[in-house]
């Protein structure tokens, strides 16, 4: 069996930040491995462990610079990865959900995968949406939110979808099938030093639109970002002010004032 | 096409509250458009909610009887079919962990455009802007699609629609094809049970991810144990192991309504949100003074927890 994990690297933001136009100015980004597919990607390794997938590769759009992201996961143990990037993405702003299935499912067009790990959704622009989509778009069954899997896949997987208020379903899904992964579906694991090692050899595939048999229309987003800003905050915080044994006598205080402290 | 499509959600027999929610943000869009606000209530005891449901602003509830539960392959064709029937504009489903299983598909298979968890809609009859949120509730944004879109709407952001309407209520013209459903419920389980019940605390010492280490919960317990409080957590912690599955507060943990509920190294999201804003009084200890949790904390420190939590221990002699 063949899994592919979509692997993405998200832009995480410092406490203080700036906006520029539609966007967080550069100097306050960072880059990191998106939390959701952290544990895609582990739950891949492991089905390959206990001797159920022959392969796992992970596909990322994204630019040059996402590749420490990709060799994150290969040193976790992903066989070799796919990078989409094509100049005709270099200026999108945002890339939707629907642009974000058509390269996708070229990827899976090509790589025919039996089953595909997406994370829940980014930790930036947390659509949540990309893997229900493409399970759609390639006529494949699915499952979002999903919390465990059973490792003995067939022709179904087993899972349990995390439903709101501490409810679990159940479900069986008929293969092929897309599976968006929640945390703690796992333990992801980190990558060992050898693991490391051993990425830096692996296969890291950059393809272009034109390479999947797509051109610059699949990047047009039906959705445009017109604004960003800093939510207006709705309550008037009273904040402490001083040192920690000053702010913590504030706190006291209010705890005994409200009589729920002794 | 100026009409909205709104679908609803339940469970194990009851409408979820977004269900009344979504009128209120489908009757809001309506207005704008000028058009109707179509309702649709898919499996279960769709005749029970469709009388629920008939509240002010609706104009028609279109019913699908297939099966007691949620089946995404259900709800795909239920409103694929809806949707070429009714030509509305925007269809507008709840952001919940079922919508989120079956809105995707509806959209990428009428070729629509989706926006998800939006908190806010306005519309012109052509353009949609949609606001949402992004990096973990950091920031705001607002967004433009132009002609008929798929829409989520975040639970708790619009009010419940109240007052009786004079709905038509109708059983849907719809063909379920059994043949194309591939997955099947089959079952619920509940988690999250045990010994301590955080929905009955009257105090709360929630940690979270700021935390960095489980070894470093003890000075968590610690201050609890001073306080003759309850700890609680966000979902890493529980994620990581540290605390039972029952200590989370969430949507996909508990609701808590404590006195006080101390939310130490926890950003904020709206999935933590969900759990605890109806806390009567809210206090955040967090190094970032624009973590999301300051918006809803009443009182906030902007400090290192690890220099805060031991001072504010030692000041009930633990
Ligand atoms: C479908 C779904 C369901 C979910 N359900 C839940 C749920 O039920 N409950 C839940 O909690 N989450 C839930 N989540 C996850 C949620 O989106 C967030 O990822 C999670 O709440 C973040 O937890 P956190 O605030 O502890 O961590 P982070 O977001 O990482 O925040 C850590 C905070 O600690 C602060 N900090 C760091 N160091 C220090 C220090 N030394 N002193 C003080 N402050 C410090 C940081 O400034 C930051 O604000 C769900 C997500 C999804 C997609």
């Amino acid at each position: 069996m063949k899994i592919l994990v979509t692997v993405k690297e998200v832009a995480t933001v410092e406490d203080e930040f700036e906006i520029k136009d539609t966007e967080i100015a550069d100097q306050y980004l960072g880059a990191d491995l998106n939390e959701w597919d952290d544990y895609a990607v582990e739950e891949a390794v492991q089905l390959q462990e206990a001797g159920i997938a022959d392969e796992v590769v992970t596909v990322t759009i994204g630019p040059e610079d996402s590749e420490q992201t990709i060799r994150q996961a290969l040193a976790k143990g992903a066989d070799r990865a796919v990078r989409i990037w094509d100049d005709s993405l270099e200026d999108v702003d945002l890339l939707d959900v629907n642009a974000k299935t058509e390269i996708l499912s070229a990827v899976v067009d090509a790589e025919d995968p039996d089953l595909v790990l997406t994370g829940v959704q980014a930790g930036d622009d947390s659509f949540g949406a990309t893997g229900v989509s493409l399970a759609e778009e390639i006529g494949a069954q699915w499952g979002a939110v999903v919390n465990h899997l059973e490792h003995d896949l067939d022709d179904v997987a087993s899972v349990r979808r995390e439903l709101e208020g501490g409810v679990e379903e159940l479900t069986d899904i008929e293969l092929p099938a897309v599976l968006t992964i929640q945390t703690g579906i796992n333990e992801p694991r980190y990558a060992s030093l050898r693991g490391i090692r051993q990425a830096q050899r692996k296969e890291l595939d950059v393809q272009s639109l034109g390479d999947l048999g797509l051109d610059e229309s699949a990047t047009e987003s039906q959705l445009t970002l017109t604004d960003m800003y800093e939510p207006e905050s709705e309550s008037d915080v009273t904040v402490w002010d001083g040192s920690a044994d000053e702010t913590a006598g504030e706190l006291g205080e209010l705890l005994r004032d409200k009589g729920v402290a002794p | 096409m100026t009409d909205i499509l709104a679908i609803t959600d339940h469970r194990r027999g009851e409408l979820r509250d977004v269900s009344y929610e979504i009128i209120t943000a489908g009757r809001e869009l309506a207005n704008e458009t000028g058009g109707d606000l179509h309702l649709a209530a898919i499996s279960g005891a769709v005749d029970d909610f469709a009388e629920n449901l008939n509240r002010e602003g609706v104009d028609a509830i279109h019913t699908v009887s297939h099966g007691e539960e949620f089946n995404h392959d259900v709800y795909t064709q239920a409103v694929t079919q809806l949707y070429d029937d009714l030509a509305p504009q925007y269809v507008l489903i709840p952001n919940s962990v079922n919508g989120l299983d079956y809105a995707p598909a509806v959209a990428n298979q009428l070729d629509l455009p989706i926006v998800t968890d939006t908190i806010g809609l306005e519309t012109d009859g052509d353009t949609l802007i949609a606001t949402r949120e992004m990096y973990g509730g950091k920031v705001e944004t607002t967004n433009e699609l132009e002609g008929e879109s798929v829409v989520t709407i975040r639970s708790a952001e619009w009010p419940v629609a109240e007052g009786t309407g004079d709905a038509a209520i109708e059983a849907a013209d719809v063909e379920i094809d059994e043949s194309a459903i591939g997955s099947t419920v089959t079952g619920f389980e509940e988690v999250a049970g045990g010994d301590v019940d955080i929905s009955e605390a009257e105090v709360l010492v929630s940690v979270g991810r700021g935390i960095e280490e489980e070894d470093n919960i003890p000075i968590i317990e610690e201050l609890a144990e001073a306080l003759d409080a309850t700890v609680s957590s966000s979902r890493p912690i529980v994620d990581n192991g540290w605390l039972p599955k029952n200590r989370q507060v969430g949507q996909s943990g508990k609701v808590v309504t404590p006195d006080v509920y101390i939310a130490i190294g926890i950003s904020g999201a709206v999935q933590h949100v969900a759990g605890m804003k109806g806390s009567d009084t809210i206090v955040a200890i967090n190094t970032d003074p624009n973590a999301p949790i300051m918006d809803i904390a009443d009182y906030a420190i902007h400090d290192d927890l690890f220099d805060v939590v031991p001072a504010l221990t030692e000041e009930f002699g633990g």
